[in-house]
């Protein structure tokens, strides 16, 4: 009985604001849209976020930052990915982000930023279509 | 196969890719199970089970503390449950985990359940299995928040941890069958809290009246995991536990009868899942299951008319042929 593909987010906060209630929400939506998503908790580095990523196999992870530093944490949750050579993962970023930032931030290969309002539903389209694993 | 090579090189993220397609049950599992197989058996594998909210996970982080400690190496499988109605799950045990991302002898895995109902996502042993092979000492498996008759652990660990809390019961729930019959170890978490004394007693009565088996005094403890009480005489009741099944040879007498277990139910699964592929693709197969929806026929009958459809037979035996 080949499984049918599962689609597994890492649901991670990154650096020192205390605000996972996005996070929260979006971790239970996701749920509700047939998705496994690991949820890491509050103030993690960037190295904790890519190793657990490597560990977990996600096909995305989803970065949640309100503290303003997303511009420093976000990039270096790519390079640090691709210094270990994973390549193949749907990166994801939301919270309070600038709209000057966001080309920026995609530019440093972060694939898509989702703003406050954004449906649930929305952003479980975006992964369904995006993921770039088969 | 590169991918095996490569988790046996010591790569992790090879061994999360393979994790991956146990997981997806993937045509390749076979090949890749067999590659392993003579790099297993020097991992012990030890089993945390209980109801949900008892502490399993903080337990499972404090006690890895320990074994690091030691300077032996963790690999960790955390199980949590699927939604029946979703499919999805929210994975939940790593976050108590955080001490231990960085920690490079340290690897942890959830797991949904997805369809499995004893507690542990089918995918565990086979998960179990890569740990071993990648050369982790020690195995931790999380099962998720279990009732009285998930007892799925049993078949993957060497050593079973039945964790309750205080509020657990009385006398009456502690002569109960299934849960309570399978540790090799109780730990009463949460141990500030009332009552956790008088659980333990409880437990030790029950103990004394019944006991599992004459080399080995089940022990009844307590802990603290968040205050990291407890957590020490845990691990030596582990290795006292290990050493008891060593000596007696039980060691290898239970492996022997999870590896039969385990045949008979990866024999179960796949024919399960040969047959209603082959049912789903046959047309008047499809119509004696509506019939049964329905109610028009009785499950029995008609579920003899399809283990002895010649039909079904027929393109099995053609499909086996395509596949070689």
């Amino acid at each position: 009985m080949a499984e049918e593909k599962k689609i597994r987010v890492l649901m991670a906060k990154p650096g020192l604001d205390g605000h996972d209630r996005g996070a929260r929400v979006l971790t239970l939506g996701l749920r509700d849209e047939g998705m496994e998503v690991i949820y890491t908790g509050l103030r993690q580095s960037p190295e904790m976020i890519v190793q657990a990523a490597v560990q977990e196999d996600v096909d995305v992870v989803g970065l949640s930052c309100l503290s303003g530093a997303h511009k420093t944490l976000f990039p270096s949750v790519v390079e640090q990915l691709k210094s270990k050579g994973v390549e193949d993962v749907l990166i994801v970023g939301g919270g309070i982000i600038p709209k000057e930032d966001i080309s920026f931030l995609k530019e440093k290969g972060i694939n898509a930023i989702f703003g406050p309002g954004t449906s649930i539903k929305e952003i479980a389209n975006y992964l369904k279509e995006n993921v770039k694993r088969s | 196969m590169e991918l095996v090579d490569s988790m046996l090189a010591g790569n992790e993220q090879s061994l999360a890719r393979l994790i991956t397609l146990v997981e997806r049950e993937a045509f390749e599992v076979p090949e890749i199970m067999s590659r392993i197989y003579p790099s297993l058996g020097k991992a012990y594998s030890v089993g945390f089970t209980g109801p949900p909210g008892g502490g399993k996970s903080s337990l499972v982080d404090r006690l890895t503390a320990v074994i690091r400690g030691k300077g032996f190496s963790v690999g960790i499988i955390a199980c949590d449950p699927s939604s029946p109605f979703s499919g999805g799950a929210v994975l939940g045990d790593r976050i108590r985990m955080q001490q231990h991302y960085l920690d490079k002898g340290v690897f942890i895995r959830s797991l949904a359940t997805r369809d499995s109902r004893g507690g542990l996502s089918r995918a565990a042993r086979g998960a179990l299995k890569l740990m071993d092979a990648f050369g982790k000492d020690f195995v931790l498996v999380e099962t998720v928040g279990v009732g009285q008759t998930e007892l799925d652990i049993v078949d993957a660990a060497d050593t079973t941890v039945v964790v309750l809390v205080p509020e657990a019961g009385d006398a009456i729930q502690t002569m109960k069958a299934g849960l309570l019959e399978i540790a090799d170890i109780f730990v009463v978490n949460k141990a500030d809290r009332e009552g956790a004394d008088s659980l333990v007693s409880e437990l030790e009565k029950m103990l004394h009246q019944s006991p599992k088996q004459e080399w080995w005094d089940v022990p009844a403890m307590t802990t603290q995991a968040v205050n990291d009480i407890g957590t020490e005489e845990l691990y030596q009741n582990i290795v006292s536990h290990r050493e008891a099944l060593e000596q007696t040879g039980r060691l290898a007498l239970h492996r022997q009868r999870q590896r039969k277990g385990e045949f008979i139910q990866t024999i179960q699964h796949r024919l399960m899942a040969r047959i209603m592929k082959l049912v789903e693709t046959d047309g008047s197969m499809m119509a004696s299951l509506e019939d049964v929806e329905k109610g028009k026929t009785d499950p029995y009958s008609a579920s003899m008319e399809i283990l002895t459809n010649k039909t079904l037979l027929h393109n099995w035996l053609a499909e086996l042929e395509r596949e070689n």
